[in-house]
This record gives structure tokens, sequence and C-alpha cells, in this order.
């Protein structure tokens, strides 16, 4: 290949890379995003989220032009994503130049001074052609991370990653380095406002450093643990398991109210991902109306053991349990018989009618005198066990791990199980599922009993969470919320389930300034997720196998494939 | 012999296998059916509305159901073609509408609003249309080209997370908040039309679908463009062995689409005076169930599933649920919409006009 020939060409890619980064990191800028993480310092003094945001753009364009260009010379992959990286910076500043000239407010609410200050690193206009200098320089090392061999492309990025992962969550990190020893190495690596300059190279040539050591010397460790004999490998597994038990088990009064509160959302959320992940995952059946067993869960501990005016019963939570169990399952086999014969995304729109079916009736007034309507259910006695009172998020947390491991450990024996065998081939396809003699009608309606209980058990923590019930916790969001979560999983994937809800559920909750881009970052996730890793973080081999295959879109693939619907009868 | 023993053990246990499911679904038709005819029927006894009022609860529901009929179109077309759900189509029309939100504030600021009322309205649903259509192909391009051949579920989550990613940007962009629509002096109060008055801007709205419905029917079915469209949707492949650029088609399907649901989003807000970044997710649903209540990829149908839907939303709380003794039936008009949505999709996914379709998608 001539390189006169595709020069134009390859700088037509240029522009291309760099206008597309520089126009996301306009829309993160637009969208409120940058200025809302502008408090999160990551390396106090130098660099905050919001310029790791900026700067992204730039990085990711030099990444890109460099990969495009691999057949080329070092000096033009650099040029080139310098190149792309001013571009990106031109129009972040364009941005800042549009809206000092002309009052954006009125229309986009975030296009405000303190964002224009932040863009041009308050220095006004003057600091404009400094951040197309940054975006330059930041696309020059974005282009310069592919020229370097793997052997030391690896450790820079775990030792920027750790850096960065430890700086974001410095005010956590901090929060678990308090006493003793561990106070100084709070004041070593932390200053008031967060990650010291020192400290971030301290930890980068740590991180990078253990990564080489790892690399080097990780076949030696795994060849000695291979080599034990079969008692002591055991004794060193369970030594492991006991480690790992205890640390789980001590979690929440290590690491303080806040994060066991978010631990117990992780769990409810694994509840019911784990209910939908039967549903979705095992028999393809895609239930956009989740949330409605989640509710019925709720609702059925919250009527039957409220001291308010709505009590039907006032029973302990623990009898209450298997009572909202058994609910929901009859709900999700009353609520899966009509919809038998719908399939494909047919399915899905008729869930989600159904769920918000169910949450209209509960807000009514109609049934008001019954179920509370917009007021909810008040009044819920918190779990007691043996003198023991489940007060706060640290009790709760146990409740949701035995639940959590419970629910997994039944979900693992029905995947393994006939039943489990049956949904898989339901979810291949059904017609052949048929013909092969499973009772499809049997089985379609266990998954929605068996993962509606699932979400109910979920819901009846949620209720003595809360101590209340109210129709507005349960929307559709709760659904998509639930989906987003067993898709970055990997569906099907029992461990999935739980990265997803740590990664999807733990994370926001961690970072609060997120917490109104959420869906956002959910939307994205999930387009971006369908498309370059539709199996899932921790997909099952399956999945694996079959959609990186390149399976035609006509035969079988690992999701519902069947007619939208079929002939009726 | 042996086969005709395992014909009949085959047919015995098709037969137990189906009946129960079949009596459910029988059982299920029935009480809706009844709780209708008591409902109405006690309504009507009962005499507690005059004719006027139902007069204005059809007219209501004609102008409602219009709305949700041009929103349906681009769920009929899209569906037609690639037989996948646009999940984020109703975010489409809020898109629209909330930006000529904008154009019309902008409008009614420089006191053109109210001066030249014909001219603004055009400008604003132009603005609406280019909103629109814009996002839509943004969203074609980027959530949906890429998994043309993917699994089934695939491209509907991906549209399902474009549809959540729209109204988060909007909720970001615009503001979390309502905001109220400036209203046009001269569509203020009625019109006597044969000597029934009918709120003018209802009046409008329907004027207006009629005239946009009138030009898709002719654009589908008397262009060359059109024509292609419509082999497009009956054979993909043959289609493009005969010279049509399936992605052109597909790209111009999606944009006629988003451009009656950017027109619907303008006409949406003028009957409801305010927008909303989440006000597209049940306009979007319900016009879902108008086109498959009038027959998926059929536009007729469409139109008639939309003017249907919105019929029995505006009427049936007070038709049916008064009468069946329901406190605050109109809070209940969305379960109306939801169940006649499950009751279709379970009882006849083929629709109204469908049967012509159904042999072939099936």
């Amino acid at each position: 290949m001539t390189r006169a020939g595709t020069a134009g060409g390859t700088w037509r890619s240029v522009v291309r890379t760099g206008a597309l980064w520089g126009a996301g990191a306009v829309f993160l800028a637009l969208v409120g995003l940058v200025e809302a993480v502008s408090r999160r310092q990551i390396v106090a003094g130098v660099l905050s989220l919001s310029y790791t945001f900026i700067l992204l753009a730039g990085f990711g364009s030099g990444v890109q032009v460099s990969r495009r260009w691999a057949g080329l010379a070092a000096w033009q992959r650099l040029a080139g994503g310098a190149a792309a990286g001013a571009l990106a910076g031109v129009l972040v500043g364009l941005l800042v130049v549009i809206g000092r000239l002309a009052n954006l407010r009125p229309m986009l609410i975030n296009a405000s001074l303190p964002l224009y200050e932040i863009l041009s690193f308050g220095r006004g206009l003057g600091g404009l052609p400094l951040m197309v200098l940054v975006q330059a320089a930041a696309g020059a090392i974005g282009a310069a991370m592919l020229l370097l061999p793997p052997a030391v492309r690896r450790p820079v990025i775990v030792g920027l990653g750790t850096a960065f992962v430890i700086g974001l969550f410095q005010d956590l990190v901090q929060l678990m380095l308090q006493s003793g020893v561990r106070a100084g190495l709070r004041s070593l690596l932390f200053t008031g406002e967060g990650l010291a300059p020192r400290g971030a190279v301290i930890l980068m040539v740590l991180a990078a450093g253990g990564n080489i050591f790892w690399t080097r010397y990780r076949s030696p460790v795994r060849r000695w643990a291979d080599r034990l004999a079969p008692p002591r490998r055991r004794a060193l597994r369970g030594i492991t398991l006991v480690a790992l038990a205890g640390a789980i088990l001590t979690l929440p009064w290590v690491t303080g109210l806040f994060i066991s509160q978010v631990l117990v959302l992780v769990g409810l959320y694994t509840l019911m991902g784990l209910g939908l992940n039967l549903e979705v995952g095992f028999a393809g059946l895609l239930d956009l109306g989740f949330v409605a067993f989640f509710a019925i869960g709720a609702y059925t501990v919250g009527l039957l053991t409220t001291t308010g005016p709505l009590a039907v019963a006032h029973l302990s939570w623990w009898a209450v349990v298997p009572i909202a169990t058994v609910v929901s399952l009859m709900a999700g086999v009353f609520f899966g018989l009509p919809i038998l014969r719908i399939r494909g995304d047919y399915l899905a729109i008729a869930t989600l009618g159904f769920g918000e079916i169910i949450r209209l009736l509960v807000l009514s007034d109609f049934l008001r005198p019954w179920l509370g309507g917009s007021q909810g259910v008040l009044g819920i006695p918190k779990p007691v066990l043996g003198g023991l009172e489940f007060r706060g998020p640290q009790q709760l947390f146990y409740l949701t791990l035995v639940a959590s491991a419970l629910v997994a450990f039944v979900a693992a024996r029905l995947r393994d199980s006939r039943l489990g065998r049956a949904w898989m081939a339901v979810r291949e396809d059904e017609d052949v599922a048929e013909a092969l003699g499973i009772n499809t009608v049997n089985v379609k309606l266990l998954a929605y009993g068996i993962g509606g209980a699932f979400a109910g058990i979920s819901g009846a923590i949620f209720a003595v969470m809360l101590g209340s019930v109210f129709p507005h916790s349960f929307n559709v969001l709760i659904s998509i919320n639930v989906l987003a979560l067993i898709i970055v999983g990997g569906m099907g994937s029992l461990p999935g389930v739980m990265v997803g809800s740590l990664a999807l559920i733990g994370l926001p909750e961690l970072l609060r300034e997120f917490s109104d881009f959420r869906f956002l970052v959910y939307g994205a996730v999930l387009i971006v997720m369908m498309q370059f890793r539709p199996e899932g973080l921790w997909p099952t081999a399956v999945a694996r196998r079959e959609l990186h295959e390149g399976v035609p879109a006509t035969a079988g693939g690992g999701v519902e494939l069947a007619g939208a619907h079929e002939p009726d009868g | 012999m042996a086969a005709t023993i395992v014909a009949a053990r085959i047919r015995r246990s098709w037969f137990q296998r189906l009946s129960v499911i079949d009596l459910f679904l029988w059982g299920f038709r029935a009480a809706v059916l009844a709780a209708v005819v008591v409902g109405t029927f006690a309504t009507l006894r009962s005499g507690r509305y005059a004719g006027e009022v139902w007069l204005d609860f059809l007219i209501f529901g004609i102008s409602q159901g219009s709305v949700y009929a041009l929103i349906a179109l681009g769920y009929t077309m899209v569906y037609g073609i690639l037989r996948m759900i646009n999940f984020a189509h109703g975010d489409i029309f809020m898109c629209g509408a909330y930006t000529a939100f904008y154009a019309a504030t902008a409008l009614h600021r420089a006191g053109l609003f109210n001066r030249y009322p014909p001219l603004s309205l055009a400008v604003i649903l132009v603005v609406a249309m280019a909103t629109a259509v814009s996002v839509a192909l943004l969203v074609e391009r980027v959530a949906y080209r890429p998994l043309r051949r993917a699994p089934r579920l695939v491209p509907l989550i991906s549209a399902i997370g474009a549809s959540f990613f729209i109204e988060y940007a909007v909720r970001g962009l615009y503001g979390s908040g309502f905001q109220a629509y400036p209203e046009f002096e001269v569509f203020k109060g009625k019109w006597n039309v044969f000597g029934v008055g009918i709120l003018r801007t209802q009046a409008v709205v329907i004027v207006a679908t009629v005239i946009l419905m009138t030009l898709l029917y002719l654009f589908v079915m008397r262009t060359r463009t059109g024509t292609a469209m419509r082999a497009v949707s009956e054979d993909m492949e043959v289609a493009s062995l005969m010279g049509i650029n399936v992605d052109r088609i597909i790209v111009i399907t999606f944009a006629v689409g988003a451009a009656a649901a950017g027109a619907a989003g303008v006409l949406y807000a003028l009957v409801f005076k305010q927008v909303h970044f989440f006000m597209g997710f049940y306009p979007g649903i319900k016009a879902f169930t108008a086109a498959v209540l009038g027959g998926i990829g059929n536009i007729p149908g469409a139109m008639l599933g939309g003017l249907f839907l919105g019929l029995f939303e505006s009427v049936g709380p007070i038709l049916v649920l008064d009468g069946l003794g329901i406190v605050a039936p109109y809070q209940l008009k969305d379960v109306i919409a939801f169940t006649m949505l499950v009751m279709v999709l379970i009882f006849r996914p083929s629709g109204i006009l469908g049967e012509r379709l159904a042999g072939k998608k099936a």
C-alpha cells in the first residue's frame, strides 16, 4: 500500500475521529456530567474527574488514530493522534466561544459560566489554546500507548488504572484508613482534598511493579500450587474459602454504615437479578414487568406485618417471608398463563404492560382502602431473631447475604436440573423443545413462578429495609435496572448477576454525583454491550461460544429467535 | 395400529395440555367482556352523563387517537421492514416536541407567535420534525444498524438502551421539570361545526393528522421510494436483488416515521400544553398498542388502531369503570390502554387489518 495513495483517506479518518470524540466531550459537558463531577479530585490539585472526562476525548482519538494507522511510522502515528486530539480540543473550545457569545442557557440548562470556566481552565478565552494543546498532548499520549511494546504497556495501564480507581474512591479509602499504622499510610498518600500527587506516583509505581512481578512469577506460583499433594491443596482451598467468608462476614463492620447500605441494595438487586436471569437468561422470556413481583412481595410483607391501619394480620416477618414467596410465585404463574403464547419482542411489551397495570392499580384511589394508594403501607416492624433486631443496614446485610446465597444455590441447582435443561431448550427453540416432548407450558410457567418468587423475597427484605412500601418505588425503571444488570453480567450466568449488580447498583451509589446520570449511563452501557460484548462481563461458556462464532440471524443464537408471534390459533 | 395409538395419544396429550390454557383464556375474555357489558349498561341506565359530555369525550378521543396514530406509523413502518420494535420511538416523539418548545417560546417572545399563527405552527412543526428525524437517524446508525444480523433480543435490548439514553440525555440537556408550552390565542375556545362545539386545538390536531396521514399514504403508495419501501418490507433480499439500496430505504423509513412522530409531538403539546423528558414513554407504548391493534406493518391499520385506542381510552373510564362503581375512574385510563395492549397481544397479535400479513411473517 503506497502512502501517497491513502494520505487523503487517512487524514480524513483523523478529522472524523477527532470530531467524533470532541462531539462526545461537548455532549458530556452539555448534559451536565462534566460540571457535576468537578468536585471529585482524582489527584488533588492536578486532575479532577471533569478533566479526566474532557481529556478522554483527546486520549481516545489518539488511541483510535494510532490503531488505524498501525502500518505507519511511529512519528506519523504520534502526529496523527496529536492532530485528532487537537481537533477534539478545538470543538470543546468552540463550545466555550459560542457559549460566551450567545446565551445558550435558556435552552441548555448546563451551558453555564462555571462550565465554561472548567473548559477554559479558569482563564477565560485565553485558556482555550491551552485546551487545544492539552488535548493534542492527550492524543499523542494515547497514540504512544499503542507504540509501547505490550510488556511495558500492561504495567503502565495497570498503574494508571490503580491510581485512578483509588483517586476516584479516595473518600472511601480514607474512611477506612483512620487509626494506627493505617493513619500514617493515609497521610503519606492523601491530602485533605484527595489523593496527593506523591501518593498517586507511589500507587502507580507499586501497581506497575506488582503487575511486572505477577507476570513474571505467575506461572511458577501456579505450578507450585498444582504440584501440591491433594490433601494440601484441599487445605489451601479451605483456607482461601475461610478467609474469603471471614472477609465477607466482617465487611459491614469494617466498611461502615454507608457501604453496608450500598451492599444491602446490591444484595436486593442480586436477588431480583437471579430471578430475572432465570426468566431471561435460562428460559429466554424477556420480562419488562418484573418489578411487579418485587412489589407483590413487598406489599405482602407490608400488609401482613404492619402496625398501621391497613393491617390484614400481625404476623412476624419470618412467618410472612414464606407467604410472600408463595404469593409472588403464584402471581408469576398467574401472569404467565395469559402470555404463554406470546413470543419474542411482543412478550417484552406485554409484560411491560402488565407491570404498569399493577403499578397503576396499586396507585389508584380504587384500591386505596386496601393498599393505601399513593401513601402506601407504613409502619412495618423490623424482623427480630432471638433478641437481635435487624435494625440497620449492617444487620440487614446478613439477611440479604443469606437470602442471596440461598437463592443463588437454588438457581444453580435448578440450572443443572432437568427443568433447567428444559428452560434452555425452550430458550433455543420453543417449537423444537415441544417436539422433543418438553411440556413447554409447565416449563414456562415455572420460569415465571420461580423468577417471581425470587423477586418476592427481595421485595420482602426491601419492605423491612424501608419500614414502609410506596407504589412509587415500583416503577418500570427498576425492571430496566435489573435487566441492565443481568445483561452487563452476562445473560444466564450466575456470577454475572453478582458482577452486574456490583457494577450497576454499587458503583453509582458510591459515586453520588452520578445519580442523575444513572440511566444515561445504563442506556449507553446497554447499547455498547450489545455491540461489543453481548455475552456480558462474566459470560457462560455457551453464550461466549455462540455470540462469537458469527451465528447467522436465522439459525440458533443464544437468545429467543422464534418469530415475533405465532399465527393466532 | 401402533400408529393410530400414537396418534391418539398425541391428540389426547395435545388436548389435555391446551384445554386448560384455552379455558383460562376464554375465561379471561369472558370476564373482560362481562365487565365491559355490565359497566356500560349500568352507566347508561344511571343516565349520569348528558349527551354533550359523551360528545366531548368522543372528540377528545379522536384527537388523542390521531396523535397515537401518527406515532404508530413509525412503529408499524419500522416493524414492517426490520421486524423489530423501535423501543426508542416514543422518545423520538418527545425529542421533537421538546425541542420545538424552544422554537415556540422564541417565536412567542418575538411576538410572532400570535401574529402569524399558521406560519408559527409550520415553523414549530418543521423544527420538531427535523429534530426527530436527526435523532432517529442517529439512533439507527449507532444502536440498530450494527446489530441487524444479531439474534433477535439483541437489537431490542439495544433499543431499550437507546430509549433511556435519549430520555436522560434530554433531561440533562433541557432540564428535568415540566415546561409550559405557549398557547395560540386563535386556538382558544370552540369552533362550531354543524352545530357541535369542538375545542379548537382538538380540531387542529384532527385536521393536521388527516393531512399528514394522507401525504404519508400517498408517499408510500404512489412514489418510487414508497414502492421500494414496500418491496423491502415484503422481502429484503429479493428487493436488494432488484437493485434497491436496502440501507437507504431503511434510513428513509426511520426518517419518515420520525417525522410523523415529531409532528405528533407538537400536536400532543398543543393539546396538553406541556412537555417533559419522560412524556414519550406512555404515548410510545400506547402507539405501539395502536400499531399492533391495527395490524403491524399496515399503515391504514395504524390509523384505525390509533383512533380505536384513543376513543376507548377517553370514553372507557366513564362508560365502563364508572358503571362498575369504581371511584376516580379517570385515574385508570392507562390501565384500560394497557389492558387493551395485553389483550391484543394475547388474542389477536395480527391485529384488525393484519390478516394479509400474518402468514408472511410467521
